[in-house]
């Protein structure tokens, strides 16, 4: 069994998790202390891939990168890279796609923060990254926690617009998602249920881990609270 | 050590307009909620940002909307503690004192980490979180935050609200040397006139956002000056009044009553306090039917109703009222100094 679509697929989706990580953060702090116009605004903006069929965020990112669009073939004659059909290519793809799962849990997290602990930290003389870094994100933990995981399982199974992006070549852009379709597409039943299997372990182990993770931190709190 | 506060500030239709100067003295900013108070604290803090206006702390400007100036809280140097403390959840006592030390070394700093657990006896519980802990050590870390900082002004946001009744005087009076000890002002905000005349020197009333004159405790109780004064500071019985040759006519009442207190043509009402009433005298005589019986703790309320429209409230022990003997009718008799003529 040739074992380059589960590498793929973790890297890519590891790679946009950590992308998304600070994008998403980032965004949410600052949608969380945006005047309301400009977060409602924003809100709709940020969110929309999330509602948006994949195929069509792969449309407009193949709109926006291809080889003849306006960045691509800017990429392609100055730097003589093709943005489409590389196995990087999918992180676009999956950024793009992740993005709004860590915005909206992180800016939860970070609406339910209670501001008063900011104040305290600033009237202590304390500078604003040093409140962001000791006092907010670590408050803020569990929800930034529980929408990095979703965000890097959405990832791993993401399939419409890595299709469309990355496309589907054995031994280079192929991941588990596009694996599985291509293999059921040929008739190649019992390698596809493997490759459903491998995936099926991976989501159970995330969310197991999720799970151990909040109880972890449940148990911090001491027993009367 | 000068605090000198002069700002506006709307907040929909709230208006905020303070004014007072306080010299190194426990100060309390006295009103019921809603009216302002904390919305100072956070201005002269620099958590809000007034509107217009002025204030200046020793030499320092904290505030000039004229002048362009807005220091941030981090370099105003001035202690806040808040309502529910605001202690950092995720560090432990320690860690969240040392939040609050300010300046020299990494040493210095933990020297006077050491010495704040010693001032604040907190011995044994350094390694704990907030959550572990009772109101009162809560109360004790966050002061010794504070003072680890060596802020010039301290400000106290009801600092008794987040505590069990019974906890509250233990605290009172732990907070009472920390306040005297304490070498700058201190601004006490509070809803409790209890609380405010057993700890503060001097006090300013705020009622719907508007600032009295700064007055001594003494002055508040023996004679306020407003009728916002005159709630706050417990007053039961208020009519409008109006100013005669003979007296201060209170139509709530029918009467007339004479005053030793200096009127002007702004007094609006007159104020009676429900214990201050005798049942013999001479002048001031008020004839009341009673209408109601109430029996406090410790003491008797009884509600009378009187020539005019209005109600009485008479406080008295309850001995007293029992050898009365149950009268229907009573007549009540005040000293004139004890009739506070009151502007609006």
């Amino acid at each position: 069994m040739d074992w380059y679509p589960l590498y793929n697929s973790l890297r890519i989706a590891a790679i946009s998790t950590g992308i998304i990580f600070f994008l998403g953060i980032g965004a949410a702090y600052y949608v969380a202390k945006a005047p309301r116009l400009v977060k409602g605004l924003l809100d709709v903006v940020f969110t929309l891939p999330l509602v948006l069929p994949p195929t069509v965020v792969g449309y407009l990112l193949l709109r926006v990168l291809g080889p003849k669009r306006i960045v691509g073939a800017f990429v392609l004659e100055h730097f003589d890279l093709k943005l489409t059909m590389t196995w990087w290519s999918a992180i676009f793809a999956t950024t793009v796609v992740i993005f709004p799962l860590m915005y909206r849990t992180a800016r939860g997290a970070f609406e339910s923060f209670d501001e008063t602990l900011a104040d305290a930290g600033r009237t202590l003389g304390r500078s604003n990254s040093w409140i962001f870094w000791r006092v907010r994100m670590p408050a803020c933990r569990q929800g930034i926690l529980a929408g990095t995981v979703l965000a890097f399982a959405r990832a791993l199974g993401e399939y419409g617009a890595t299709s469309m992006i990355a496309g589907y070549t054995p031994g280079r852009t192929a991941t588990i998602s596009t694996t599985v379709y291509q293999l059921w597409r040929t008739n190649d039943d019992a390698m596809a249920l493997r490759w459903v299997l491998v995936n099926l372990a991976i989501s159970a182990v995330v969310l197991l881990a999720v799970n151990l993770l909040e109880r972890r931190e449940r148990r911090e709190k001491p027993a009367w609270y | 050590m000068v605090l000198s506060v002069d700002i506006e500030k709307t907040l929909g239709d709230f208006h905020l307009r303070v004014r007072f100067e306080a010299e190194r003295e426990i100060m309390a900013l006295l009103g019921p909620s809603g009216c302002g108070k904390s919305m100072t604290l956070k201005c002269i803090a620099g958590i809000q940002r007034p509107d217009r206006g002025r204030i200046v702390l020793g030499e320092r400007v904290l505030f000039d909307s004229e002048a362009g100036i807005n220091l941030p809280p981090q370099k105003r140097h001035v202690g806040y503690l808040f309502q529910q403390y605001a202690l950092f959840p995720n560090m432990t006592v320690e860690q969240n004192i040392l939040a609050g030390a300010r300046g020299g070394t990494r040493q210095e700093r933990r020297a006077t980490v050491a010495e704040m657990v010693r001032t604040f006896r907190l011995e044994g519980l350094e390694k704990l979180r907030p959550s572990q802990l009772s109101g009162g050590q809560q109360q004790r870390v966050a002061l010794a935050r504070i003072l680890a900082g060596q802020p010039e002004l301290l400000l106290l946001d009801e600092p008794f609200s987040a505590l069990d009744e019974h906890l509250k005087w233990q605290l009172e009076l732990e907070l009472s040397d920390t306040l005297k000890a304490f070498p700058g002002g201190v601004l006490f905000v509070s809803h409790s006139r209890d609380e405010v005349y057993r700890l503060c020197d001097t006090v300013c009333v705020l009622t719907e956002g508007k600032s009295d004159p700064k007055e001594t405790i003494k002055e508040l109780f023996a004679a306020p000056a407003t009728l916002g004064a005159a709630l706050i500071s417990g007053c039961k019985n208020i009519s409008p009044a109006e100013v005669r040759p003979e007296g201060l006519f209170c139509p709530d009442w029918g009467v007339t009553l004479r005053t030793a207190q200096p009127v002007s043509d702004r007094t609006r009402y007159a104020g009676i306090r429900a214990h201050y009433f005798t049942l013999e005298g001479e002048v001031n005589s008020i004839p009341c039917r009673v209408s109601r019986v109430i029996d406090n703790v410790f003491s008797t309320v009884v509600m009378l109703s009187t020539p005019g429209p209005g109600l009485l409230r008479l406080e008295l022990d309850k001995d007293r009222w029992a050898a009365l003997g149950e009268p229907r009718e009573l007549t009540l008799y005040i000293a004139p100094e004890d009739v506070m003529p009151l502007t609006e």
